[in-house]
């Protein structure tokens, strides 16, 4: 018998399939395609203090196996998110990451607090959001920053506090090492990869806001070997992200270090992708005779 | 429960230089679609689906036509009769037909003329008005006029029918004619002049429109278009909200 089960910052996931932040909207658009109940649990859309108008389209374009996105944060606000959207999808038999991103130290901490009020399982600190020109990314790339925004917030966060990390950054491991001292309870990577793309014909960026965020297959080596060199520098657990189209990938990133694995930008092709994904695990473990995934954490040998 | 299929290609003409006619066997879409739709169309060959409006549905069977522009479409052309192709759909909130609506105009430009086929036909008695770059890429012309009173085409370069931009052939018309409704599809800037005519004159429109997209199911939030609201409404999603919508909710702006 195969236990799928994984208990991440005292909560338990009946697998470790989640989503990415982003990609997933509230829940509701995919839940018409595969039950929420499919997964462990889904990472709602990224919630700002106020709600936020985004950035101007374009805000898509396609690289080769991937794509970059500059929405810039387009959400309702965390109290809107908390009255109105938390009644209808704490319905849903699974867990819920809501993710924040402040402007300033005292909006995440108030983020944090309101959240804390709610039945969301865990609460997701994007500090590596690479679209919006304040806060984001700024705040993901200095360790000392990281460790006393950490601490702050967990003053206020009574629910188990995750920070997700941007690998547009020189030592990935440096900034988890950081968010850990801050008190962090988990981390989660890889966020996207700053990046561009220019159209010949008009000489003008495909995207309205020049640059945006890489992801899709293309990234899943680069968030690969950034969840294995954190794995090796924290102790506290991993929610990895970056390029996951197949079973296959989940089970490559949790060898790595990742004790729970998030779809992303693969469900914008299969939308259902989580059946398959699912099935594939099983057929993983019983071919390698693994009867509970915990042990496929971080398992990965090195030459 | 929303599903991908595999839908047999069962029809397959080029009508036009680089235009391709497709015809697929989908009873379920068939079934449900609605004027103004799109499928989301796994094309091979590029990372994303392709979304492509449905020009028109007959016993089973689901029509689109589109142009090969990237990698995309290219791909997408290249299968042939027999083939399964991966289709989402239908999807997005298409054109609301109003009974209460006594003369409703059509008018269609370049490849947005597709999915207007399928309203023309459903309006019945409507008078259209389609544009073309120039003669050869005229397309759709018979078979509009089959369904519709009245069909005034024009091309840009007035290589063939009315000389000029066929916005300013419906301005003529508008002059002279009763009309409570405006449907359209288009290139953008035909779009504006048509949100311009509508609103000046008071005349309802439904302006259907284009987006770089992502999921396709307003989960995303990367195909936006600018509305008139603000906050986090101020761009709503091509997707679902659209890709109709009233001229009086959207700015056009690029």
């Amino acid at each position: 018998m195969t236990d799928t089960r994984i208990n991440f910052c005292g909560v338990e996931f009946k697998n470790p399939i989640v989503t990415a932040s982003g990609t997933f909207g509230f829940g509701m658009e995919y839940n018409q395609f595969a039950p929420i109940e499919e997964y462990g649990g889904f990472s709602a859309k990224g919630l700002t203090r106020f709600p936020r108008e985004g950035n101007r389209p374009p805000r898509i374009a396609e690289t080769p196996s991937g794509i970059l996105n500059s929405v810039g944060l387009q959400n309702p606000g965390v109290e809107y998110f908390a009255e109105a959207i938390m009644p209808i999808i704490s319905e849903y038999d699974t867990n819920i990451i809501a993710n924040i991103s402040g402007n300033t130290p005292e909006e995440y901490c108030e983020m944090a607090q309101i959240l804390s009020d709610t039945d969301v399982s865990l609460i997701e600190m994007n500090i590596s959001c690479p679209n919006v020109k304040h806060g984001g990314l700024a705040f993901g790339t200095d360790a000392g920053v990281v460790e006393e925004l950490t601490g702050e917030v967990k003053k206020y966060c009574k629910k188990p506090l995750v920070v997700k990390l941007s690998p547009n950054v020189t030592s990935i491991s440096d900034i988890a090492k950081a968010a850990e001292a801050g008190g962090a309870d988990g981390v989660s990577l890889i966020n996207t990869l700053l990046g561009m793309r220019i159209d010949v014909n008009t000489r003008r960026p495909v995207l309205r806001n020049n640059t945006g965020g890489l992801s899709g297959p293309a990234v899943k080596p680069v968030a690969v070997r950034m969840i294995h060199e954190v794995y090796n520098a924290v102790s506290i657990p991993i929610i990895g992200m970056g390029g996951v189209a197949a079973g296959d990938d989940v089970i490559e990133l949790m060898l790595a270090g990742a004790s729970l694995v998030a779809l992303g930008t693969s469900l914008f092709k299969k939308p259902d992708l989580i059946y398959d994904v699912k099935s594939d695990i099983i057929n993983y473990m019983e071919r390698h005779g693994i009867e509970n995934i915990n042990t496929l954490v971080g398992a990965a040998q090195m030459w | 429960m929303k599903h991908t299929e595999l839908c047999k290609l069962i029809l397959k003409t080029e009508i036009a230089d680089g235009i391709f006619d497709f015809t697929i066997d989908a009873p379920k879409i068939a079934a449900e679609a609605q004027c103004g739709q799109f499928l989301h169309i796994d094309c091979g060959g590029a990372f994303l689906r392709r979304p492509i409006s449905i020009c028109d549905v007959y016993d089973g069977k689901v029509r689109f036509i589109f142009e090969v522009k990237g990698e995309g479409t290219k791909a997408l052309a290249k299968y042939e009769v027999g083939d399964l192709i991966d289709v989402m759909g239908p999807l997005g909130h298409g054109f609301e037909i109003d009974g209460s609506v006594k003369n409703p105009i059509i008018i269609g430009g370049g490849i947005g003329v597709f999915p207007l086929y399928n309203l023309a036909k459903k309006l019945k008695n409507v008078d259209v008005f389609l544009g073309f770059r120039n003669k050869d890429r005229v397309v759709m012309e018979k078979e509009f006029e089959d369904v519709s009173d009245m069909v005034i085409v024009g091309t840009d370069d007035g290589s063939y029918g009315y000389s000029g931009y066929i916005a300013a052939a419906a301005e003529q018309y508008l002059s002279f004619h009763d009309c409570d409704m405006i449907y359209s599809c288009g290139p953008m800037p035909m779009l504006k002049a048509v949100k311009k005519l509508a609103e000046e004159r008071g005349i309802r429109c439904q302006l259907s429109l284009e987006q770089r997209m992502g999921c396709g199911i307003g989960a995303c939030l990367v195909c936006s278009c600018e509305t008139t609201k603000s906050g986090s409404d101020k761009y709503a999603r091509v997707c679902t909200n659209g890709p109709v919508f009233y001229s009086e909710e959207v700015t056009l702006n690029d």
